[in-house]
């Protein structure tokens, strides 16, 4: 077996605009993807996951670089010779054939033998709850039972590996995640590699073991969720992913594992920061904090804690978001309603005054951009 | 008035349907009940029409003639029968091979880019701005002995040293299937271009992700979602081929007579509307026993869409 079951290697991909101009849609793309793992392109419509996923499938290929499955290298390898299957956005389902037709579809064309198919396609609608389905055409199918339908397709000709384009986009919002957890569950079981294209932030992090952030082209960051999450790269990732607040600072000084900014802003300085390599003093830097890791405190510590004035509290269930300003920066804090907020009393109130306290192992410092 | 007028949907649909309605029972039913009253009918002998009960038209059609005994051998003539089949088959060979040239020209158009789509399109409708006559006549042009045809055959012989005899094209079978082909081609290319082009290229890519080469693909995809094209095309190509008497009587001259020109001649030659009648009907219930069976099997072409 191959190291990777993906590969990408220094990728382009261009495109002609319709102004004429040709776009690097996927600009210098590398990225391993290991054999079971379940792999996600996260980024917003335009950063290339997509373009990316079909140049894996075939649809496409690269202008530049060299995309390997299995170790093979690819070049112009058409679709129907590659050992990967894809479950597509629009499910792309034959609306001509049967549930079972659709599925039995890949099987017939590689020749496979009657009573192997029958056995092959019952197995995947079981896989995907779908027994009793079988003579329906697609279009008397709920658009979960569609979703179904086009992953069964693609599962049972068991491919190295399988290919979704945002497979769940279409779902309301309560079957998508049903259907994130029974996906997982699915890769988890079969141990085929998933290569998984969406926009949405949180499917990516529910579903997968390493996450590639992706804008313009680029890699932002690739990562497990956790990483992505606690340590984001750059200030593309930390905005994209979640929310925190970025504080223009200066770096006052910095030895070999502290920093010290000054943050105009808060008129104040944040110290004990943790650092990261390729910092110097002196140089301009953005702090960033994740709202929920921002406390709000009743007394201070003796660093990194500043006074504040609410200025605005939005009530949304799971939790408070509470503005508060300090210096002349407006710092959001999400405070998880552990307590009922029901009596008006375990609110905060526009215009109180309030200690923010945010713990240097919280605070990023990030390349100014 | 206009108050309950406004509340009444079922009056508003019938009021829209009104002139198309009026129009078809005048134009069409009435004209219909007409014809079948007069097939029965005797024709006089100075061409007026005797109202009565008779089947001789029908009997005369199938090969019995009036004066004769059914069952005589001997004045047993199979004529109408035999035009009645030329009309048939030559519609089917038409139909056959309008939707062997129509189908890649048209999957061509729909597979071109979008900017050039409405040129293409475009130039297979030009021919239709032309009369239809016109069209006929100019095959004409290119098919008889000293046509454009033979003379180009004739200078490439002559440049080669072979000799050459002009061809016998024109008034032959030959001559009415290509002028057919080529009058009703654009009927087919139209509609299958259509359903073509409502296929969404993603399920050409999950063809080919799931194994499928370009031969897989046309045969297993592109063709079973395109037929509503295809039947839409048949209808529209077929029935019409199976009245006209232009062409054949252009470019078939008194060679290849088809239901169309024996009607024709019914009711402005020979002056016999009853058996003109008689036989317009029967071309009416055979064309719809044709189209009745076809679309049994293959559906008016709107199930895949709709379903």
């Amino acid at each position: 077996m191959a190291d990777f079951a993906v590969e990408l290697r220094d990728v382009v991909k261009q495109f002609l605009t319709p102004e004429g101009n040709l776009l690097n849609a996927v600009d210098h793309v590398t990225m391993q993807i290991k054999n079971g793992e379940f792999f996600s392109m996260l980024g917003s419509s335009g950063c290339g996951k997509t373009t990316s996923l079909r140049m894996i499938a075939g649809f496409e290929w690269p202008t530049e670089g060299e995309v390997y499955i299995e170790g093979k290298a690819m070049g112009h390898t058409p679709p129907f010779q590659r050992k990967v299957n894809t479950v597509f956005q629009s499910y792309a389902l034959f609306q001509h054939l049967t549930v079972f037709q659709n599925v039995a579809f890949g099987l017939e064309m590689e020749g496979a033998p009657k009573d192997e198919i029958e056995k092959r396609v019952r197995h995947a609608l079981e896989m995907v709850q779908l027994t009793g389905m079988e003579r329906r055409k697609p279009k008397q199918l709920s658009g979960g039972q569609q979703q179904r339908v086009a992953v069964a397709r693609a599962l049972v000709k068991v491919p190295d590996v399988l290919l979704l384009d945002e497979p769940l986009g279409a779902l309301d919002l309560k079957l998508r995640k049903e259907m994130q957890l029974e996906l997982k569950a699915l890769q988890q079981q079969l141990g085929i590699t998933f290569v998984y294209v969406t926009h949405d932030q949180e499917e990516a992090m529910t579903m997968s073991d390493r996450i590639a952030v992706m804008s313009k082209g680029k890699v932002q960051q690739m990562g497990t969720p956790v990483e992505i999450y606690e340590r984001p790269a750059n200030r593309f990732v930390a905005d994209f992913i979640g929310e925190s607040n970025f504080l223009d600072g200066k770096i006052k000084s910095l030895s070999k594992d502290e920093a010290v900014v000054i943050v105009p802003e808060l008129n104040a300085e944040l110290t004990g920061l943790p650092v990261s390599a390729g910092l110097v003093s002196g140089q301009d830097v953005t702090v960033s904090i994740r709202p929920e890791k921002v406390r709000i405190a009743e007394k201070g510590l003796d660093q990194n804690s500043f006074t504040g004035e609410v200025k605005n509290t939005v009530y949304i269930g799971t939790d408070t978001h509470v503005f508060v300003d300090v210096g002349t920066k407006r710092i959001k804090v999400f405070e998880q309603n552990r307590i009922s907020r029901l009596d008006p009393g375990s609110y905060y109130t526009i215009g109180q005054q309030v200690m923010l306290v945010m713990l240097p192992e919280n605070v990023l410092i990030l390349k100014k951009e | 008035m206009l108050q309950r007028l406004r509340e009444n949907k079922p009056a508003q649909g019938t009021l829209l349907a009104a002139p198309t309605l009026l129009w078809m029972i005048g134009l069409l039913i009435i004209p219909l009940l007409l014809t079948s009253v007069i097939s029965f009918g005797r024709r006089s002998p100075d061409g007026d029409v005797i109202f009565t009960f008779t089947l001789d038209n029908y009997t005369r059609l199938l090969g019995y003639s009036t004066d004769c005994d059914i069952g005589q051998a001997s004045c047993f003539n199979p004529l109408y029968m035999q035009i009645l089949w030329r009309s048939l088959t030559l519609a089917f060979n038409t139909t056959v091979l309008v939707i062997a040239l129509a189908y890649p020209l048209a999957y061509f158009i729909a597979r071109a880019h979008p900017k050039r789509r409405n040129t293409f399109l475009f130039l297979v409708l030009i021919p239709l701005w032309t009369n239809f006559v016109i069209r006929v006549y100019a095959w004409m042009m290119l098919l008889r002995t000293q046509g454009v045809i033979n003379l180009i055959l004739g200078w490439l012989a002559g440049l080669f040293n072979v000799p050459f005899a002009p061809l016998e094209m024109l008034y032959t079978p030959g001559a009415v299937l290509v002028g057919m082909v080529y009058e009703f081609l654009p009927f087919m290319i139209l509609p299958i271009y259509t359903s073509l082009e409502k296929i969404d290229n993603s399920l050409y890519e999950a063809a080919a992700d799931l194994g499928a080469n370009a031969i897989k693909t046309l045969w297993r995809v592109t063709l079973p979602l395109s037929m509503p094209g295809v039947v839409a095309g048949t209808i529209l190509v077929f029935i019409p081929v199976m009245g006209t008497f232009i062409v054949s009587d252009i470019l078939g001259g008194r060679q290849v007579i088809l239901v169309g020109n024996l009607i024709q001649r019914q009711f402005l030659d020979a002056r016999d509307p009853t058996f003109g009648s008689a036989a317009s009907l029967i071309l009416m219930i055979m064309t719809l026993i044709v189209t009745y069976f076809y679309t049994r099997k293959f559906g008016f072409g709107e199930e895949i869409v709709a379903a």
